[in-house]
């Protein structure tokens, strides 16, 4: 068996125990990585050199009787909004394609000091705006389990690398599922963390109240693993938490007495086709009940404002973190500027892609005098009331249950040019971000041969109770 | 005429924080061009900003120091516009809800207090500055980004340029005595712009709004508001009125120019700065903060007044400057005699201070040499003259006044032997004043009392010489 189509827990096992090294590890990852990146396309940047450097570090350390990071010799895929020092960081935009940022994300200060390998940047969407990481600069990146169908997106890079054994474990970013989605896509397991679990220090902004880095893996132990490595209070961060990090482990996980809700508003939501992810996911739902688990409706009435809300909220301040991207510091600059006022229309212009500048357009109208408090002031009303109605869900429950993505992975092409399709699709992972709610997307089945993901929700940082029921259902299903 | 004028200020003020406001990086004028500066202050991707508890701590402190209410939640926004000296294309500063409501200073014109209300004081991060060389290059220094500013904005409540003046003064002094800034216009820590317009109650009319820039010192301000104040009346006497607009003062030309018209308010698009949390004040941690708080100018000087016998204006002037009142009652401590101290500190140090534009702090002397000095001329050693001569050297050298006096062998003769020498010799050589005296002529006493002073090198005793020469004369 091919080292990379190992779990990065038993990866360690085995670098520990001394059966294979850290080299061997990368080197079994860059084979694969050879074979199939180019039909895939998953990373914009691969880092071999450093990797190999980084590789033998840990094979000295573990020579010498050192004791290892928790990462140790796991070769890390990150999204490519994630700052590496001396390492191009482009966003998949060609306003960033030449930055070099001379300073390091504190999720790759951890990984670095957790003994992990950053082997390259994954692609995305332009600047993490997209559900299928079509936007990118750099070229679609393909679904490993069917090069005719999008990995899903924002962080499609990085689900696919990790779905295509190309790497372990990735890090993403997800702002409305950008995480989660594209782990239902391509079949593997996505971890969004709470807000304000994992810094955001370095990691370029898209909706800076709704970011959050999260983990790929192709098990939950591994997400589980990954999230241990990178989560923990930042002072460089002002949103981190004095909560943030995790302390448990997976012995004894069950799903005896889990109290499961499940919103009504889903279930008289009358989603576009696909009947049969819905009989998937009544399968999943009898799996938890037959394991002990306790399932009952409940009405979140301020859920169906969600997809409004997020897509104000959100784009008010995709306008305002994209406004430092002027051609004036770093980035592309237009050559055919006489003023100020044109060298920034025309940089910008010229630079971002057509869904990076619709978001700008509308965050900006969102944000307007006149216009603000209709929409920005009032989205952020909803955001609250939204919040309350999680609250109290998870009062008298430990997890919520819904789909990640109400519609099949779907072939290029096919919904990228209707911008309002591609939002409904953002249906139920959205909602999170603006509760600021961890929540999780594992297989739980296919249809049509394609990945069909589970979500499992639970408040803020209550990572052990999804993390432990995603545990539980994964033993079972498999 | 009915005439009134409107002024309300804006006052921008650097705080000498260590830090900057968002970042660890100096707080400090000056330096080479973009050496300190950070992924934060500069903007980069990614980079977050961390609220410094030191510029949160300044900024309440100017707020209980003008009688504001302080927010018990403080939340940050971003105002954006875009410009080549602002790193991120927004500013973080308070829209909606500024850290301090309202407040108050007053000011005492023409022997009456008069209040000037606040409008706010919100907290904001400077920007950079750009060059503009002469070959049409623009140069960017990112050094001063993030500096931690407050920004106080006052009611129109202000009626003329002497007003202003007299409110800068008192707010100046008092946010130097509060120690939240050094307020040099020259360095830019205080910065103002002026909105101004006349009001005529007769006839019901008003002119428009000029908002003046560009100003660089407090007499440039009173300068830019008479401009402006005759250019409003003038206007208005022809039945004409000015424009919303952004004037700048020109020093050398004497007047204000237009640098852009307004139309409408601008549109900073302000959203809430999401990557700094709310920070809810504590009861408890502002109690700390006032209790923390200085001694202000006006609570400090009814206590000069009181512990000190000083008159009013005494006191007024030497609570003028946290400095000054400090040289003054350090000085005490040596000197004990508060009316012969003040006369000092208000007659010739003050002229010096005067005369070089300077302050008290800048002076090399030091309130022991002050008050050593002092007390050599109460105790004889010395006589006035030559004190204030002392006293001038220095200033002027930095030395003590006992070196001054031990070089120039400037002590006083005192000596009753050698002084009736002196006097024996002086009235040998002017017989004509003794009879010039004897016949009535009391100034004959002043002529020879000159004559000792010069031989002396105005070191006799004034006092010693007056008598002995009275005794002598009489005898002859």
């Amino acid at each position: 068996m091919e080292i990379s189509s190992l779990k990065a827990w038993e990866m360690i096992e085995k670098l520990l125990n001394k059966e294979i090294s850290a080299e061997e590890i990368l080197s079994s990852h860059l084979a694969r990585i050879e074979k199939v990146e180019k039909d895939i396309n998953a990373f914009i940047t691969i880092d071999r050199e450093n990797a190999i450097k980084a590789a033998k570090r840990v094979d000295e350390k573990i020579a010498n009787g050192e004791n290892v990071g928790i990462l140790a010799g796991l070769p890390v895929g990150l999204k490519d909004n994630i700052m590496t020092k001396d390492l191009r960081t482009t966003c998949a935009s060609k306003m960033l394609e030449n930055f070099i940022p001379p300073y390091d994300a504190t999720v790759v200060r951890m990984i670095r000091n957790n003994d992990g390998i950053i082997l390259g940047k994954t692609n995305m969407d332009e600047f993490a705006m997209g559900g299928s990481t079509e936007t990118s600069y750099f070229g679609n990146t393909k679904n490993p389990r069917n090069l005719d169908i999008v990995p899903g997106g924002s962080s499609g890079g990085s689900a696919a690398a990790v779905a295509a054994n190309e790497v372990p474990v990735s890090l993403g970013s997800d702002t409305g599922g950008s995480v989660r989605q594209p782990a239902s896509y391509c079949g593997v397991v996505g971890l969004k963390p709470t807000y304000g679990m994992v810094s955001r220090y370095g990691v370029t902004p898209m909706s800076n109240s709704l970011d959050q880095i999260g983990t790929f893996a192709r098990d939950v132990k591994d997400a589980y693993l990954m999230l241990k490595g990178i989560s923990g209070f930042d002072p460089l961060d002002g949103t981190s938490s004095k909560k943030a990090g995790i302390n448990f482990s997976l012995e004894n996980a069950n799903l005896k007495g889990l109290k499961i809700a499940l919103p009504i508003e889903y279930r008289d939501l009358k989603v576009t086709g696909d009947e049969e992810i819905r009989l998937l996911f009544q399968d999943a739902l009898s799996v938890f009940e037959r394991e002990g688990a306790i399932i009952e409706y409940v009405s979140l009435p301020h859920l169906k404002y969600a997809l409004e809300t997020y897509y104000i909220i959100s784009t008010a301040e995709v306008s305002t973190n994209l406004s430092r991207l002027d051609g004036i510091r770093y980035g592309y600059r237009t050559e055919n500027y006489e003023t100020l006022d044109e060298l920034y229309t025309m940089s910008r212009t010229e630079a971002f892609g057509e869904e990076t500048k619709r978001r700008i357009m509308m965050g900006t109208y969102a944000l307007s005098a006149g216009y603000q408090d209709e929409h920005y002031k009032k989205a952020l009303k909803v955001r609250t009331l939204i919040k309350n109605d999680y609250d109290k869900t998870f009062k008298d429950f430990d997890v919520i249950l819904s789909l990640t993505s109400p519609i099949l992975p779907f072939p290029f092409d096919s919904i990228v040019n209707s911008p309002v399709d591609m939002y409904k699709a953002d249906l139920y992972t959205v909602p999170v971000n603006l509760a600021g709610l961890c929540a999780m997307s594992l297989p739980m089945g296919e249809v049509n041969n394609l990945p069909v993901g589970l979500q499992i929700t639970g408040n803020r940082f209550q990572e052990e109770k999804i993390i432990k029921a995603g545990y539980a259902f994964e033993k079972v299903v498999k | 005429m009915g005439y009134k004028t409107l002024i309300g200020i804006e006052i921008h003020v650097e705080l000498m924080t260590k830090k900057k406001m968002f970042c660890n990086c100096k707080n400090e004028f000056g330096g080479d061009a973009n050496t300190h500066v950070c992924p934060v202050c500069l903007g980069l991707p990614g980079a977050l900003p961390v609220m410094d508890k030191e510029a949160l701590e300044f900024s309440i402190r100017a707020g209980l120091a003008f009688n504001s209410e302080i927010e018990k939640e403080v939340r940050t926004d971003r105002k954006n516009y875009f410009y080549p000296d602002l790193t991120k294309g927004y500013q973080i500063s308070q829209a909606d809800l500024p850290l301090c409501k309202g407040g108050h200073l007053d000011i005492e014109i023409e022997d009456k207090v008069k209040r000037i209300n606040l409008d706010r004081i919100h907290i904001e991060e400077d920007t950079g500055k750009q060059l503009h060389t002469e070959d049409g290059v623009s140069l960017l220094d990112f050094n001063r980004c993030g500096v931690p500013l407050i920004e106080i904005v006052t009611k129109p409540d202000i009626n003329s340029a002497e007003e202003a003046r007299l409110f800068l003064e008192k707010l100046r002094s008092t946010i130097k005595y509060i120690g939240i800034s050094d307020v040099r216009m020259e360095e830019g820590s205080l910065r103002c712009d002026v909105n101004i317009n006349v009001i005529d109650d007769e006839r019901k009319l008003k002119t428009k709004i000029t908002e003046v820039k560009n100003l660089n010192s407090f007499r440039s301000v009173v300068k830019a508001i008479e401009f402006e104040e005759n250019r409003h009346r003038e206007l208005l006497d022809k039945g004409e009125n000015t424009d919303n607009e952004t004037r700048r003062w020109d020093e050398t030309l004497n007047k204000t120019a237009i640098m852009r018209r307004k139309f409408g308010a601008s549109d900073y698009r302000f959203a809430n700065e999401g990557d700094l949390p709310l920070i809810k004040i504590e009861d408890s941690y502002l109690e700390e903060i006032k209790n923390n708080l200085p001694e202000l100018p006006h609570e400090k000087k009814m206590r000069f007044i009181s512990d000190y016998s000083l008159s009013h204006y005494d006191a007024e002037v030497l609570t003028g400057s946290r400095e000054l009142a400090l040289f003054f009652e350090e000085s005490y401590k040596y000197v004990g005699d508060s009316k012969l101290l003040s006369n000092w500190i208000m007659g010739d140090v003050l002229r010096r201070l005067k005369e070089e534009d300077t302050q008290i702090d800048e002076l090399s002397i030091t309130p022991k040499d002050l008050a050593t000095l002092i007390l050599m001329v109460k105790d004889g050693k010395i006589n006035t003259n030559t004190g204030k001569k002392v006293l001038k050297d220095m200033i002027d050298t930095g030395n003590s006044p006992e070196e001054i006096v031990k070089t120039q062998g400037l002590i006083q003769i005192s000596d009753e032997v050698e002084l009736e020498e002196i006097v024996k010799k002086t009235l040998d050589n002017n017989p004509q004043s003794i009879e010039d005296f004897k016949n009535g002529k009391d100034r004959a006493i002043g002529f020879l009392m000159g004559q000792i002073m010069k031989e002396t090198k105005g070191k006799a005793n004034p006092q010693m010489v007056n008598k002995m020469l009275l005794e002598k004369i009489n005898l002859r």
